[in-house]
């Protein structure tokens, strides 16, 4: 997972490190952004700008902060959360029934690994609407405790606890 | 501090969210760096996470990173990351270093000192097979000297010495004759060397009447350091003359040419 050698690279500007950044998080970062984009194009177009931004700014990392993973998960959300006050974004006549990432994935047929799609399929079949609803605002959209619980009007005391019963039933689907 | 309910308020979650203010952030990392259990679970956060946000994703988007690279100008020129290994001891390389350029220094001088020996021996050999030239010439000069000793030395030679005649006051010869081996041997190491085109004739004499016979000439006088000749001389000789003749030698001696002359006493 995160290594703070890699890291270290990354901060002196070696390129097969970025490289490697890039290997470990674009997927799960393109995912992220794409789930609240809803476009292939236009994620794409951010994902580019968050790994710019990753090489860029790579120094003003610190473990002190917090997991690198949630580093580059801060840029992207901010980059992708940019990107729908874009005229580009407003122009796309899109569908937007899909509120949650639970849609993404019971749409999606083409996982690249298989067997955590069979595991993620299981998931959301067996998740409770709150928990789809805690972990979309929480983790992918980036929401604050108090914005989740005014967004979701439960008590903001709640919402860490609740949200860890979800992840669990999310690890044990995925033997993490 | 209650690590499993630290763990199960659902706050590593959060943590990874990025969903924490910054004192219960600061709270989380010092936790974690305490307490090795702790950060093992954020990591088993972390990994579920990154697996549902990957599922998420439409495709895999490896293909943008060629354009990410574009946009930065990488050169490709870094080295493949390595994982950082404690700093290798240097030492043994340089004393290995070291090792190479002393014997190849030791090669260079060996290489240096057998081609002299080489030459050494080249020079030796040749300057063996002078003085082997050398002893040779020499064994020779010996023998020849033995010769000449024996012949002086035996009793039964007739030693008649060659006075000097007028044309050459200071002239002198010898002859040693052995009639038994009916051999003359020729001294004429008191004669002048002969003019160019000139030749010494060497002559047996019968005085009553006078009658010259040749025994020949001495046509390497020059070459012959002994300046001793020998010569068959089966005649009844009573007397030894030498004369200055035109090359090849005369018929019968030019006697204004006569250089010595010596009568056998019986």
């Amino acid at each position: 997972m995160q290594s703070n050698e890699l890291i270290l690279q990354l901060q002196q500007k070696n390129e097969k490190a970025f490289q490697r950044i890039y290997e470990m998080y674009a997927e799960n970062i393109f995912g992220v952004i794409y789930t609240i984009l809803r476009d292939e194009t236009l994620s794409e177009e951010v994902l580019q700008d968050v790994f710019v931004k990753v090489w860029n700014k790579a120094d003003s990392y610190s473990e002190k902060k917090g997991r690198f993973f949630t580093w580059i998960l801060n840029i992207a959300r901010n980059a992708a959360i940019d990107k729908t006050r874009s005229v580009a974004f407003k122009n796309l006549q899109q569908n937007q029934t899909a509120d949650y990432f639970v849609d993404i994935l019971e749409e999606k047929s083409n996982f690249s690994n298989k067997m955590d799609a069979i595991g993620i399929k299981k998931y959301i079949n067996i998740l409770e609407p709150i928990c789809k609803k805690v972990i979309d605002l929480l983790f992918f959209k980036g929401y604050t405790q108090k914005e989740a619980s005014e967004e979701l009007d439960i008590p903001i005391g709640t919402i860490k606890t609740r949200n860890r019963i979800c992840i669990n039933k999310l690890r044990e689907v995925l033997e993490v | 501090m209650d690590i499993k309910q630290f763990i199960s308020s659902g706050i590593l979650e959060l943590y990874v969210y990025g969903a924490l203010s910054e004192k219960e952030n600061a709270e989380v990392y010092n936790a974690l760096k305490e307490h090795p259990e702790i950060e093992e679970e954020v990591k088993e956060i972390e990994k579920s996470l990154m697996k549902l946000s990957a599922a998420t994703a439409p495709y895999n988007p490896e293909s943008v990173f060629n354009r990410i690279k574009e946009k930065l100008n990488f050169t490709d020129n870094d080295v493949d990351v390595i994982p950082i290994t404690p700093k290798r001891n240097k030492w043994p390389s340089y004393i290995g270093w070291a090792a190479s350029v002393a014997l190849l220094i030791g090669l260079f001088i060996q290489f240096n000192k057998n081609k002299d020996l080489r030459q050494q021996l080249v020079e030796s050999q040749i300057e063996q097979n002078l003085l082997e030239g050398k002893i040779n010439v020499a064994e020779e000069d010996l023998s020849k000297a033995k010769t000449l000793l024996s012949v002086l030395r035996d009793k039964d030679i007739l030693q008649i010495p060659l006075q000097a005649q007028e044309i050459a006051p200071t002239a002198y010869a010898a002859v040693y004759w052995d009639k038994e081996k009916q051999t003359a041997y020729i001294d004429v190491a008191g004669l002048p060397t002969p003019p160019p085109g000139k030749v010494y004739q060497v002559w047996s004499l019968k005085l009553d009447p006078l009658t010259p016979t040749s025994l020949g000439i001495l046509d390497k006088f020059t070459e012959e350091e002994t300046k001793i000749f020998s010569f068959t001389n089966p005649n009844e000789s009573e007397a030894f003359g030498i004369t200055l003749e035109p090359e090849g030698g005369s018929e019968s001696p030019t006697l204004e040419q006569l250089y010595t002359l010596g009568v056998v006493e019986s």
